[in-house]
């Protein structure tokens, strides 16, 4: 079954046509061409596909493009205001939070949808349940970042990055 | 990935008609469990039902004073609930031990209840397996079951239930509010999960076309005083290998006037611990008492070749939660 959707991406309208089966990381990456979300496991697991989805960091691999027709997506690519890139991706420079990179779109679309989690009081496993603010110690940005994995181990840079952002 | 149709429901009836009516139909929650599914071939409908954006969006208190949580409430945003996480600590505590914040913010919660077992084989559609494939045989008995179970399994089935979640209710009571082709039920949730018999396809007793529209929870004061501890191969992102939700309420002389347990990871079922509870009913707070509701619950367990450790993480897991409830660790 085919279907006519709009996917507002990185600001622009974005109209395409898909098989039901299609997901949205297909969608962006295969019809739409836009590569910042990547494809790392394809089964939830490693949070390279993560964008922010109607301004929630989701997995992009187990959705299905014709169930948000008319969302709005930003990806890595889209974070950025005219020549200055959002405090997030000058942090993981500053911070060496990559090695090879492939990761890091996913990563940093994770750490901006989480400092908003954070910011709106959102709990984490490792959070003090009754506590109104959450302080965003090295041990809550580990546990709230645990859906991205990174393959060459620049762990101790992405907290860093994420903990300057945070400030 | 087989073809298939999408439809968008308008309401709970049309969706509950539509998938009674249709044997090769399913409803679609978040994705997180049934697109992985239909990618593996595990699960092969024409027709997917979209109810996650069903009005059944929100957490509402009831009039007895529990709290009723729709079932197309996201993971992440019942997690942070401010009613859940002061009166029912262990129910956001076991959503947040949960997967990962990019999956919460997609799952549902009818979803997660429904979510199937994570056995290898389940998922690998080149190997025998009952659930899969009724009469295909087991591959997990002699095969890769540290996962698996050691309480209430078959020579049919090990399977656990992969659920946080669904272990927090059976502990609490709570009840799944149901609309059928026959109208609508309420069935607990320690009665909703089947143990596999001689039928380990069915992990539930619900019909098919059945939607999950809420969730109940009752009130439960000593639930205040709750919590889930999960133990798993990581920290973080990793399904349980055992797991303890617990709620303690204490006499003021410190003995243990009521308790709720379940267990997860060890059942085919989220475990409710019947036989720890009463065996701590009126006993004080001690490790010698919390070691002998463990063996109460565990007399009958039958471990596989490769998970009898779960039998000493079991244990442990139960007496640190209660330790930590009662203050008995500080
Ligand atoms: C990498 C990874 C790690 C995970 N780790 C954990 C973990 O540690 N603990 C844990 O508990 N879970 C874990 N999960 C599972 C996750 O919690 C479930 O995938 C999710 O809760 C399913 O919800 P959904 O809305 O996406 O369901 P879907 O995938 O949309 O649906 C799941 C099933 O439920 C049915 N369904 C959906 N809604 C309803 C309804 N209202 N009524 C009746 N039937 C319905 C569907 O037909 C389908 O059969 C993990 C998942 C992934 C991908
Ligand atoms: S344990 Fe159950 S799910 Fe796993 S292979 Fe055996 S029958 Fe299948
Ligand atoms: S590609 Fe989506 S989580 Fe790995
Ligand atoms: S930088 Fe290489 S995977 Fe993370």
């Amino acid at each position: 079954m085919d279907a006519e959707i709009t996917l507002h991406v990185d600001g622009t309208a974005r109209h395409v046509t898909v098989d039901a089966r299609t997901t949205l990381l297909d969608a962006l990456r295969e019809r739409l061409g836009v590569m910042a979300p990547k494809k790392g496991c394809d089964h939830g697991q490693c949070g390279s596909c993560t964008v922010l989805l109607n301004d929630r960091r989701v997995i992009t691999c187990l959705v299905l493009a014709v169930a948000h027709d008319g969302a709005r997506i930003v990806t890595a690519e889209g974070l950025a205001q005219d020549d200055h890139l959002h405090p997030v991706q000058q942090a993981f420079i500053d911070h060496d939070g990559f090695q090879c990179g492939y990761c890091t779109p996913g990563q940093i679309c994770s750490a901006v949808g989480m400092l908003k989690e954070a910011e709106a009081g959102w709990p984490s496993a490792v959070s003090d349940l009754a506590a109104a603010e959450v302080r965003l110690s090295p041990a809550e940005i580990r546990e709230r970042m645990s859906g991205n994995l990174c393959r060459c181990g620049a762990y101790a840079g992405i907290v860093a990055a994420i903990q300057q952002a945070a400030r | 990935m087989n073809p298939f149709e999408y439809q968008r429901a308008e309401d709970v009836a049309t969706a509950v008609a539509t998938v009674s009516g249709n044997e090769n139909a399913a409803f679609l929650g978040g994705g997180t469990n049934l697109v992985d599914h239909l990618k593996l071939g595990v699960a092969t409908p024409n027709l997917l039902v979209d109810v996650s954006g069903l009005p059944l969006d929100r957490v509402e208190s009831l009039p007895d004073g529990g709290l009723r949580i729709g079932a197309a409430v996201r993971n992440s945003d019942a997690a942070a609930d401010p009613r859940i996480r002061r009166d029912y600590p262990m129910l956001a505590e076991a959503l947040l031990s949960g997967a990962s914040a990019q999956v919460r913010n997609l799952a549902t919660m009818g979803g997660n209840l429904l979510q199937r077992t994570r056995c290898v084989y389940f998922q690998d559609v080149t190997t025998p397996c009952n659930k899969r494939v009724p009469g295909s045989g087991c591959s997990a008995l002699r095969g890769y079951h540290r996962y698996h179970a050691i309480l209430g399994a078959s020579e049919h089935c090990v399977a656990v239930h992969p659920s946080d979640l669904a272990v927090a209710l059976v502990a609490l009571d709570a009840v799944v509010q149901v609309s059928g082709p026959d109208g609508d039920r309420a069935v607990p949730v320690t009665d909703l999960y089947r143990l596999p018999g001689d039928a380990p396809e069915r992990d539930t007793v619900l019909e098919r076309g059945e939607l999950i529209t809420a969730i109940d929870l009752p009130v439960l004061p000593m639930a205040a005083r709750s919590g889930y501890r999960k133990v798993r191969d990581r920290a973080s992102y990793a399904f349980a290998l055992v797991s303890v939700a617990a709620a303690v309420d204490l006499f003021d002389n410190g003995t243990i006037r009521d308790v709720r347990i379940a267990f997860g990871g060890v059942a085919h079922k989220p475990w409710r611990a019947y036989r720890a509870e009463d065996a701590l009913r009126g006993r004080p707070t001690t490790a010698e008492a919390f070691d002998d509701a463990a063996n109460a619950e565990l007399r009958d367990a039958r471990p596989l070749r490769d998970n009898v450790f779960k039998l000493r993480m079991a244990r442990g897991a139960l007496v640190a939660a209660l330790q930590h409830l009662t203050g008995a660790d500080r």
